[in-house]
Parts: C-alpha cells; sequence; structure tokens
C-alpha cells in the first residue's frame, strides 16, 4: 500500500506561478510521513495533490505520475480515490457534514456514503469513537462542541471510513496536549495497521515522536527528506522556516553551554 | 428507537446504532412524519394566502399553527421566532396600508402630510394575518423536525442524498452565519469597532462585518466541498440509513387529504366561489 508522485507539479487555476515543482516522494506501508514547510512552501497544496482533490475538486492544473498502491490514480473520480485515501483539515468546522443530530450520525457519515452495511457502519463508527476517546460525545450535537473535540470527531469521521491511507494537514492546530496525544496514538495505531500516513505539522515535537520521515517543502520543492531525527536534527531546518524540536533545542543549549552529560543525552535522544 | 424504522434490527447489541439515533421527539406533532409536517406547513402557508379575508386566515393559523404548537409545547419559541422572522416585514407592510392606501376615503387620522384610513387599515391587517400566518406555519415546522430527519426520510423517499443534503445545509446555514456573525462582530468591537450608539453608528458599524461574513462563508463552502469529497459523498448509489422516521397509512392519507382540499380551495379562489 503505497502512494507514490514522480515529477508532480501543480498549478492553482489563474495563478502565475506553481505550487508544487517536480515533486518525487514515496509514501510507504505502514509508514508516518511528516510534512513541514514555512507558509506557502506548498504543504496543504501537497496535501490536496496526495488526496486527489487537487485538481479534480479545487481545480488549476497538475503534470507528473501519481499512483496509488502501483496504480495511476490520473483518471480515477474523486469518489474512488475517497475510498482509499482520507484526508482531514486543519478547520474542524468545515469538516463536519452539518446535517446530523450527533457525534455518532457524524462519525457514520463517511461510512454511510460508503453503503456499507448498517451493522458495520454502527461497528466501525464506535470503534472510531474510542481510539480517540471520545465514545462519551456520541449523543452530543457536534456543533455545540468546542473547537478541539470537533477536530477529533472529525479525524474520527475519517477514522471510520477505514482509509488504507491518510493525509492530515494540521490535524492537532486546535487541539491541547492531551488531545494532541490522542490523535498521535490514533496515527501510530492506523500505521501499525499498515496505513501510510502523511501529516503535514507545525509541531516538530509531535512529528519526531510518530514520523519514520519527514520531507521538507520550500518555495513547493522538496528541499529535504529522510529519517525524522536526521532532518528534524539539521541545523539548516530553521532557514527553512521550521522549528526545531524541543529536545533538539534542548540539546543544542545543553552543548552551547558545555554542558556534556551521558544521561541527558539518552533521555533527548528518546523523546 | 420505539417508534421510528430501524430498517434492519442490529444483533451486536450495544455496538449497534445507539437509541439516541432518531429517538422520537417529545411530543405526538413533533412525532409526525417530516413530509406530513412539511406539507402541512406549506399548505398553511398557501391557504393563508388563498382564503383572503381576515376570519378565514385567523381560524387557520388558528387550528394549523398555535393549537399544534400549544400541544408540542413550543408556542413560546413559535411565537418569538415567528415575530423575530416576520416583524420587519409585516410592519412596513401595515405601515404603508394603513397610510398610503390607493382610493381609501374614510380618514381615521391625519399625521401632517399623511393620513390613516380605514380601508388601509383593513387591508393591512389582512396582509398582517397572512404574513403571520406563513411564518408561523414555518417556524412550526422548524421547531418540531430535526434537519437530519428531514434528510433521512427525503433520501428515504429516493430523493437523492445531495438534494436531501443541499435542502438540509440550506436551513443549518442560517444559524451557522448568525454565530459567526455574532463572532466576527465581538472581534471588531475588541479593536474598537462602535456597532453601538445612534443609527448612523450602528449601519457604519454593520458594514466592517456583512463583508467577512459572506466571504469567510463562500471560503467555507470551497473546504466544505473537499471535506465531503473526501468521506465518499460523491459516491454514486444509495447510502446506508442508520434509520428512517416512521410513516403510517394514516398520515398518508391525511397528506393527500390536504392536497385535495388545498388545491380545492385555489380552484375555488381562482373561479371567484370565494367572494
Amino acid at each position: 500500500m503505497t502512494i507514490s508522485l514522480a515529477g508532480v507539479g501543480y498549478r492553482y487555476a489563474g495563478a502565475t506561478a506553481p505550487a508544487l515543482l517536480d515533486v518525487d516522494l514515496e509514501l510507504r506501508d505502514g509508514e508516518v510521513l511528516g510534512l513541514v514547510g514555512a507558509s506557502e512552501a506548498g504543504k496543504t497544496t501537497l496535501c490536496l495533490v496526495v488526496s486527489g482533490l487537487a485538481p479534480r475538486t479545487v481545480g488549476g492544473q497538475i503534470r507528473g505520475a501519481i499512483r496509488l498502491d502501483g496504480e495511476d490514480v490520473d483518471a480515477w473520480p474523486m469518489h474512488r480515490i475517497s475510498e482509499r485515501v482520507g484526508i482531514g483539515f486543519q478547520n474542524p468546522a468545515t469538516q463536519l457534514s452539518q446535517v446530523t443530530g450527533s457525534v455518532f450520525e457524524e462519525v457514520a457519515f463517511g461510512p454511510m456514503n460508503l453503503a456499507l452495511p448498517r451493522d458495520e457502519v454502527a461497528e466501525r463508527t464506535w470503534s472510531a469513537l474510542e481510539s480517540l476517546r471520545i465514545d462519551t460525545l456520541a449523543e452530543r450535537d457536534p456543533v455545540r462542541l468546542s473547537g478541539g473535540q470537533q477536530q477529533l470527531v472529525a479525524l474520527a469521521g475519517l477514522l471510520a471510513m477505514r482509509p488504507e491511507h491518510l493525509v492530515l494537514d494540521e490535524p492537532t492546530a486546535q487541539l491541547d496536549p492531551a488531545g494532541t496525544r490522542l490523535v498521535a496514538d490514533a496515527i501510530e495505531r492506523l500505521a501499525a495497521d499498515g496505513a501510510s500516513i502523511l501529516v503535514a505539522e507545525q509541531k516538530t515535537d509531535l512529528l519526531a515522536a510518530i514520523c519514520s520521515r519527514v520531507v521538507v517543502l520550500d518555495g513547493g520543492r522538496v528541499a529535504q527528506l529522510g529519517p525524522a531525527a536526521e532532518v528534524l536534527g539539521d541545523r539548516r531546518l530553521r532557514d527553512l522556516g521550521v522549528a526545531e524540536p524541543s529536545a533538539v533545542r534542548l540539546q543544542r543549549a545543553a552543548e552551547a553551554a558545555g554542558v556534556h552529560d551521558a544521561r541527558l543525552s539518552e533521555a533527548l535522544a528518546g523523546g | 428507537m420505539a417508534e421510528g424504522d430501524r430498517l434492519t434490527e442490529s444483533p451486536s447489541g450495544q455496538r449497534g446504532v445507539p437509541d439516541f439515533v432518531g429517538r422520537p421527539g417529545p411530543s405526538a406533532y413533533h412525532r409526525l412524519n417530516p413530509l406530513t409536517k412539511a406539507t402541512l406547513a406549506t399548505a398553511t402557508a398557501i391557504a393563508a394566502v388563498a382564503l383572503g379575508g381576515l376570519v378565514g386566515p385567523i381560524v387557520l393559523v388558528t387550528a394549523a399553527v398555535i393549537g399544534p404548537a400549544l400541544a408540542a409545547g413550543v408556542l413560546g419559541r413559535l411565537v418569538r421566532t415567528a415575530l423575530l422572522l416576520s416583524l420587519p416585514i409585516a410592519v412596513s407592510a401595515f405601515l404603508v396600508n394603513l397610510f398610503f392606501f390607493p382610493g381609501a376615503s374614510q380618514v381615521l387620522l391625519r399625521i401632517g402630510p399623511i393620513t390613516a384610513t380605514a380601508e388601509g387599515l383593513g387591508f393591512a391587517a389582512e396582509i398582517l394575518v397572512r404574513i403571520l400566518a406563513i411564518s408561523g406555519a414555518v417556524t412550526l415546522f422548524y421547531l418540531t423536525t430535526r434537519p437530519a430527519d428531514m434528510t433521512v426520510d427525503l433520501e428515504r423517499r429516493g430523493i437523492s442524498p445531495r438534494v436531501a443534503f443541499v435542502t438540509n445545509a440550506s436551513v443549518q446555514t442560517v444559524p451557522a452565519m448568525v454565530e459567526r456573525a455574532g463572532q466576527i462582530t465581538a472581534a471588531q468591537r475588541a479593536r474598537g469597532l462602535d456597532t453601538e450608539g445612534s443609527l448612523w453608528r450602528r449601519i457604519r458599524g454593520v458594514l466592517p462585518i456583512v463583508g467577512p461574513v459572506i466571504l469567510g462563508s463562500i471560503a467555507e463552502v470551497e473546504e466544505r466541498t473537499m471535506a465531503l469529497e473526501a468521506r465518499g459523498f460523491t459516491r454514486p448509489g444509495r447510502r446506508t440509513l442508520l434509520w428512517a422516521p416512521p410513516d403510517t397509512g394514516a398520515e398518508r392519507l391525511i397528506r393527500w387529504a390536504v392536497l385535495l382540499g388545498l388545491v380545492a380551495l385555489i380552484a375555488a379562489r381562482i373561479g371567484g366561489w370565494l367572494g
């Protein structure tokens, strides 16, 4: 179960400059790939392209090849891609369907669209709610929840669709540390089950904890791609508009202060 | 769920569809099928216009709006909401007809250059009752029907999920925009925007709020569309429904009777048999 991009470029309708240029990327089985970059680097655009929404829903022009588990998806309609690739956005309010009366029905919305048997819809919905520990919210009206709760509900809605591939654009933007941890746990469980996951995030601490590799975008191009510890520990990261994880900052501060303690290094390396 | 149609019973007990999905409403009127309530609301609104005069619409509003609202326990909310909805247009229509009714001769009151007339008062009262009947009928439907129930019922009847969604989303958009307007107003006031005081100040204060509300809503439509696409909403074919509102033979009979009655009323109005 892989998603591969080869020489992918993308230009929004009416834009003079491309938002993505010559992107080569492979998202592997069971892998969590972190995506970082400064504002306007192309992170959201890459998420839209990988999920198939660009250009199918967004419009614009795309070039290069995108393959889903080896198949060229160029001619696939969006609903076919959505059965395999899920995408979550930063703003929870726009991810809710707003036509359901309870959190349970909101999370069930995707599986219902897939015309799954009723019992399977219910089973998937409970499972997704429990995995994010929001089953106690099942009866609540989704539009009356806090932003953080809505984000978890939106994510549960994606999990209930059991996508083979998941694209998350700033999934923890509105979450407190506890909510962020729940999302991280859910992502790790999905990956352990074999899903490949692309996570665009500003919180590099989170990426350091859950990603095997990290890609850095700069001006729509891949500036760096490699193992998470290597990329997130690179001193050029700040020049690319990305803050290092706190463990890296602490390590550097300790080195600058002349503190050389094996136990500290070991603790920081362990996250 | 005792009265709704569960479509198929879940053998999986607690992990099946929970009871609160499609829970019956608190009153007999709430529990009517959404299509029955929509038929009654539409027929009431049209009949109030077709009947003409004062007595007919007042009897109709009493029987088809106030009575059911009382029985459903929503009379207070209905009066408040219906008045809020209709007051601006009702007041302006009432005043225009009261003071500027063409060809009126029986003067009731003179205020400077304008005169209130008896003919104008009669016609204004008729207009007022019709507007209140329409807003009351629509409000009664809104207060006793969950939008999700209406969507499910339309889908069960074979209406495209997209059409059902648009119908529902249109109703849901209003409170969402009101909430957004409140948030933007608070944000603008925090930055010194004066939205209180004289009428002119209030008008000036509204302008910086209208733009962000409308533009923000338009921007959200694109994101919302993408989220729906990503959740398989555009997939062709029927969706799975977790439940459907009950519909009885008696209700079907009522709907047909109401529709036939409405057609007869309109025919009588067009034929001039109502005077």
